[in-house]
């Protein structure tokens, strides 16, 4: 109970913090965030939309590992535990894409450019919709649990070539691209620390909240199952 | 083993040319995609670079229409039990992959042939270079829709799933396909296309090692 206190406080922090702190040119206070050149107060979705981008990853990497786990154990609890994961991860990818692209409309001026990584979150949208609509088309539980394991298996070993072909055919405009000037991490360019300090807070509070949300997915649908089982066979 | 999944081969070789199911809706399906192409370009003068492109959404559509014949024709005449008493599931495998792959050379050969008569723009280059992707796209095409068929002979939706869960798989490969159509259009020499052949080449091995390594799993469901 504790920690979902400390969580709420934690998000809520990074929500205000993020949002409302002031971005000035020479900052002074600790509540200032500096003033990036090209960005300006763009510069503030970059606590919400990083976040999300990067559970789309972990929830998906967690889907694929669960999904492995099946295959080698063949419990149906690991399926039901992928499914959940991806679920969560398809939320993430949407809000990702959706931030991405109002950001995108204000940085770069079109709210699509397929820039490597645009594409490769495009790529992850298609690879999901198709393994959810392969679940749903399949009635038995272990047959479900068996194809859509081997499925996210087969789209994962395609992500490498995603890397390493994307950047040779389009241009990239996210930071780190191949072909960027200020190349380097993303983080350590131009931000100081309160601002680090908060995006990382808010690294930390997705991540935490993505875990939890995951349990609370899993149990939920152990539970529907449940009940089903009771309704339908008395 | 080998003889065996040869055997299985000239099985479905037989009773594709008694029925000629799959080569029939290839043929149709690709003179089909090209009227189409060329009903929508009509008197435009299109640039080489574009018609590259189409030649690749012809080739992934008509290889979407027919390649799921392979796993989908043994579940609907019920003979997948007596395959899997009589062969192991690699022999199987290599059997329909086989034909695959004999299929999409066949439907890909005649799409060239037919796209470069009727496009005057689609003018290769560097045909080397064309050719040696050409036959690595299509082994990559082949090993690829095996195994996505294989999936969706065993899931219930079997015509409109199959194109949805074969595109995101085969992206990679279309994409750097199209750019070395390109650059064998402009007649760009085989070095500076190293990187493109090596990403065909390397989704060829990593997609036929995947596809053996799960095909176990899918045959046994």
């Amino acid at each position: 109970m504790v920690w979902k206190i400390f969580l709420f406080l934690l998000l809520a922090f990074v929500s205000v913090a993020g949002i409302s702190f002031p971005i000035v040119e020479n900052p002074t206070k600790w509540y200032e965030f500096p003033l990036i050149p090209g960005l300006e107060e763009n510069a503030k979705i970059i606590f919400f939309h990083v976040p999300t981008a990067w559970l789309t990853v972990i929830a998906f990497l967690m889907s694929t590992l669960y999904s492995f786990k099946y295959l080698r154990k063949k419990n149906l609890d690991d399926d039901l535990k992928s499914y959940a994961s991806a679920q969560l991860g398809m939320i993430f990818c949407i809000l990702a894409t959706i931030t991405g692209s109002v950001w995108a409309k204000f940085a770069w001026g079109s709210f699509w450019n397929w820039d490597p990584r645009e594409t490769s979150i495009f790529a992850l949208l298609l690879i999901y919709g198709a393994w959810f609509a392969l679940r749903s088309s399949i009635e038995s539980e272990e047959k479900r649990a068996t194809l859509s394991a081997v499925y996210s298996m087969i789209a994962f070993v395609t992500v490498p070539f995603f890397i390493f072909i994307m950047p040779r055919i389009m241009t990239g405009l996210h930071p780190g691209s191949a072909d960027d000037t200020n190349a380097g991490p993303v983080v350590n360019f131009k931000m100081n620390g309160n601002m680090l300090l908060i995006f990382f807070l808010s690294l930390i509070g997705f991540t935490i909240l993505y875990f939890w949300m995951w349990r609370v997915g899993y149990k939920s649908i152990l539970l529907k199952d449940k009940l089903d089982k009771k309704f339908i066979r008395g | 083993m080998s003889s065996k999944s040869y055997s299985l081969f000239l099985k479905d070789l037989k009773s594709e040319l008694r029925t000629r199911y799959a080569i029939n809706a290839l043929a149709m399906f690709i003179i089909v995609a090209i009227s189409v192409i060329m009903f929508s370009v009509g008197q435009e003068k299109i640039s080489p670079s574009l018609t590259g492109g189409l030649f690749w959404v012809v080739i992934f559509f008509t290889a979407m229409s027919g390649l799921s014949r392979a796993f989908v024709s043994e579940e609907e005449r019920g003979t997948t039990l007596a395959l899997q008493l009589v062969a192991s599931p690699t022999t199987v495998f290599s059997g329909k992959l086989i034909f695959n792959i004999i299929l999409v050379f066949a439907m890909n050969t005649v799409i060239a042939i037919l796209y470069s008569v009727l496009f005057e723009e689609f003018i290769i280059r560097n045909f080397l270079l064309f050719l040696t992707s050409f036959v690595f796209g299509n082994i990559g095409l082949a090993i690829s829709s095996t195994i996505i068929a294989a999936i969706i002979a065993k899931a219930g939706a079997k015509g409109t799933l199959y194109p949805v869960l074969s595109f995101p798989i085969l992206l990679p490969l279309i994409l750097a396909s199209v750019q070395l159509t390109l650059f064998a259009i402009d007649g760009i020499s085989f070095e500076s296309a190293k990187f493109e052949l090596a990403i065909v080449i390397s989704y060829d091995v990593i997609m036929l090692t995947a596809s053996y390594m799960l095909f176990d799993f899918i045959w046994k469901e």
